[in-house]
């Protein structure tokens, strides 16, 4: 493990009332790593993303971004340095595709002519139609082209961290496949550091360089799946389980199906 | 066809650059402070559920109450307002007119904009406010770049709702003294000019309707984004403005002005004065419709320059009496205290305008009623009407005490309805007016008061403070003084309750010279 992380979580800690949502976590991303969040609802994942761009504010524990005290820096250059994807894409009704991926340069004071031009390079990054979609309002858009869009948006101000919340969860399989795959590739390509929650195992495993175990608030486990694979916790196990058991059940169902 | 071709329209309509101009100033005035009061308040208490609570309830509270008393408050409200301010700092604003309205109406478009505003932007999916903090926006450019324009539908529809009510509501703005288009249905209820009350009626709706078009219009260019809608709704109300500025820009703030109550009489006599004073080559105007209670405070505080009001109601309203004196001595008492206020008693008209009870001559004839005395035995068994303010005077507790009344039941209406209430029985007893011409026509009596329960009401003219020492104006008026005799004055009154174009208020007051001009 490199000796400074790109985000650093430190005996962090949140709780809502008597609730602890996130229980004493540490937890070290290294640049250029792709980590997955797995857990059950309520497991704290979500709090976990969004303490690391202070949508969410901390009430113990120390986390570094790039090596600084994200208590030293102001949320909105934070956020506007970070990249987040959000659950249902989170785009602006009101504006146009090009709109909603130019904002952040937009908000960072940028020429209109650069975010014109960056907003193009993004529109074909993400593999949408340049011409076809660039005027269009969100809602005439399908989940999978406003997933990429809500990508789009967010790799827009060149960020060198992504924060995802369950971005692909809302999708059909096959979108859901096609927007992981070209995401993995995107993240090597521009060699991001990609923190992603799933419920998905599979996409867990299929995308994430480590995956990071919650339950109840706490971190309950963190490896590569080989890594976690040999853990002793039953939970973990259990889950890690769960695409291998998927895909033997599929096939006793098929074969049944093709022998009679 | 001859309904179109009367000539009151082309009346009304050289009214329409003044009412016009003053409604759209004053409704226009009041919704942009309605707006700049109503919208940060509904932006400020988006996220606090407690003061908006608090907020919203009182904008209700104040839509329960009537326009016309919503108007109607304010004018004593900011008399004493005008008073302190005199007093502490000097400084002396009008109490009358614009201002009253401009506020009462302000407060009036204050409920459909704060709704409206609190609903729009608390209907946004708290998800895009999230999106809105993630991609790096602060807390004020979420406000202006998400907040504001998702909720820009829901909120001009307030906006447009509150145009709506305010420029209907302004019309009810007439009794405290500001001109608008409620000047034309007030004046018409009140000479039974239909003309004038279609007239009014349509033009405040019209104006309603191109203002909510307007509104439409840079609605639809904001959500739209597009510039060439919400400039052509934003030209289109400038010029609606310019356009109500140009015909009074051009008239002198100089001229004199006649005020006029709420009766027939007094339209008739604000147009008679109007006319002497601009004979004698004085710019002068008349201000008409003005609430009884109003119009003496106007006088005093110089918003009018001179109307014609009744000894009896400033001896009770007034100086607080409750005895009775003759004529003469009355006014001459009025004139020694109304000198205190610095205000000039001219004269008097030369008629009485009292209270009388009235009532159908065959009825009063058949049970041998001759005066208030013979009726107190059958009170009890019968109905009186009276004007708005009639049952809260003095004079009527006098005449009840003095006579032992005891109605069975009592009626307000409109003074113009009273008449053919009592004539056809839907009332048994009207007070009614001794100058008024109908008492003739529907073939009615007024009854004698033999204990002289009721003070005499002489016509008479006063003056503001500020005209004390105007000769030419005096000059002007004093061939009025002791010329209207009691049987012109209800002649005059007569015509004037006639439908048609010779019943005109300005009509009837140059029948009404030609009959007393001659020497």
């Amino acid at each position: 493990m490199p000796s400074r992380p790109m985000i650093g979580y430190a005996h962090v800690t949140k709780s809502y009332g008597a609730l602890r949502a996130v229980d004493d976590v540490s937890l070290d991303i290294a640049e250029g790593e792709f980590l997955a969040i797995v857990g059950g609802s309520g497991s704290g994942k979500t709090t976990l993303l969004r303490l690391a761009n202070r949508l969410i504010e901390a009430d113990g524990g120390t986390i570094t971004v790039e090596g600084e005290d994200i208590k030293n820096i102001d949320p909105v250059t934070l956020r506007r340095r970070i990249g987040y994807v959000f659950q249902s894409g989170g785009l602006f009704p009101h504006l146009s595709v090009a709109d909603n991926i130019g904002i952040t340069p937009k908000l960072l004071g940028e020429p209109a002519a650069n975010i014109a031009e960056r907003v193009d390079e993004l529109i074909e990054l993400v593999q949408l139609d340049g011409t076809a979609h660039r005027d269009r309002l969100p809602e005439t858009l399908s989940g999978g082209q406003r997933q990429r869009v809500g990508v789009a948006r967010a790799l827009a101000a060149k960020p060198r961290i992504m924060l995802m919340d369950e971005p692909f969860g809302a999708l059909d399989p096959l979108t859901r496949d096609a927007l992981g795959d070209d995401y993995g590739s995107l993240h090597r390509r521009l060699g991001l550091t990609t923190v992603m929650i799933t419920h998905d195992m599979t996409e867990a495993i299929l995308l994430a360089d480590r995956i990071a175990v919650m339950r109840g608030g706490q971190l309950l486990a963190q490896g590569t799946p080989m890594e976690l694979s040999k853990s002793s916790d039953a939970y973990v196990l259990e889950l890690l389980r769960t695409p291998r058991r998927q895909v033997e059940r599929l096939n006793l169902l098929l074969s049944r199906d093709g022998a009679a | 066809m001859s309904f179109f071709a009367d000539p009151r329209w082309g009346e009304a309509l050289s009214h329409l650059p003044d009412y016009l101009g003053n409604h759209v100033r004053v409704s226009l005035a009041a919704l942009a402070l309605g707006l700049a009061i109503s919208l940060p308040l509904a932006i400020l208490t988006r996220n606090r559920p407690a003061p908006r609570a608090a907020l919203l309830a009182l904008a209700s509270i104040v839509q329960t109450v009537p326009g016309l008393a919503l108007l109607a408050l304010f004018y004593p409200l900011l008399l004493l307002g005008a008073s302190v301010a005199l007093k502490w700092f000097g400084v002396s604003f009008s109490a009358f007119g614009f201002l009253p309205a401009m506020l009462a109406l302000a407060l009036y478009s204050m409920l459909p904009v704060l709704r409206n505003g609190i609903t729009g932007l608390n209907g946004i999916d708290p998800a895009l406010i999230e999106a809105a903090k993630g991609v790096g926006m602060t807390a004020q450019q979420t406000l202006l770049m998400v907040e504001l324009p998702l909720a820009l539908p829901v909120m001009m529809a307030g906006i447009r709702t509150a145009a709506v009510w305010v420029i209907g509501t302004a019309t009810l703005s007439t009794p405290i003294g500001q001109t608008s288009l409620g000047n034309y249905i007030f004046a018409g209820l009140q000479t039974q000019n239909w003309v004038f009350v279609l007239f009014g009626c349509f033009a405040s709706a019209m104006l309603a309707l191109a203002v909510d078009q307007l509104l439409g219009l840079i609605e639809s260019g904001l959500r739209h984004r597009s510039r060439l809608h919400a400039g052509l709704g934003a030209i289109g109300i400038a010029a609606l403005v310019a356009a109500t500025l140009v015909p009074t820009m051009g008239r002198s703030p100089s001229g004199y002005v006649v005020g006029a109550k709420t009766f027939a009489e007094q339209y008739v006599l604000s147009a008679l004065l109007r006319d002497r004073l601009q004979a004698a080559g004085l710019s002068a105007s008349a201000r008409s419709g003005l609430g009884s209670s109003v119009i003496f405070g106007a006088l005093k505080a110089g918003d009018i320059d001179l109307y014609v009001d009744y000894s009896g109601t400033l001896w009770a309203n007034q100086l607080h009496r409750t005895d009775i004196k003759p004529r003469a001595e009355l006014v001459a008492e009025l004139k020694t205290a109304l000198a205190k206020d610095n205000i000039t008693l001219l004269g008097e008209l030369g008629f009485e305008n009292a209270y009388a009870l009235v009532m159908p001559k065959k009825r009063a004839d058949a049970l041998g009623i001759h005066t208030i005395a013979d009726l107190a035995a059958h009170t009890s068994t019968m109905s009186i009407a009276g004007d708005y303010e009639f049952f809260s005077r003095p004079e009527w507790a006098a005449l009840q005490k003095a006579y032992g009344l005891q109605f069975n039941a009592q009626r307000q209406m409109q003074p113009d309805f009273m008449y053919a209430a009592v004539a056809s029985g839907e009332v048994d007893v009207i007070a009614g007016y001794t100058s008024d011409g109908l008492i003739a026509k529907y073939d009615l009596v007024a009854l004698d008061d033999p204990k002289q329960a009721i003070p005499p009401y002489d016509a008479i003219l006063l003056l503001a403070p500020k005209r004390a020492g105007d000769e030419r104006l005096k000059a002007a008026l004093s061939p009025l003084l002791g010329k209207i005799d009691i049987a012109t004055m209800r002649e005059a009154n007569l015509r004037a309750a006639g439908n048609d174009a010779n019943s005109s208020p300005d009509a009837v007051a140059k029948w009404l010279w030609g009959k007393i001009g001659r020497p």
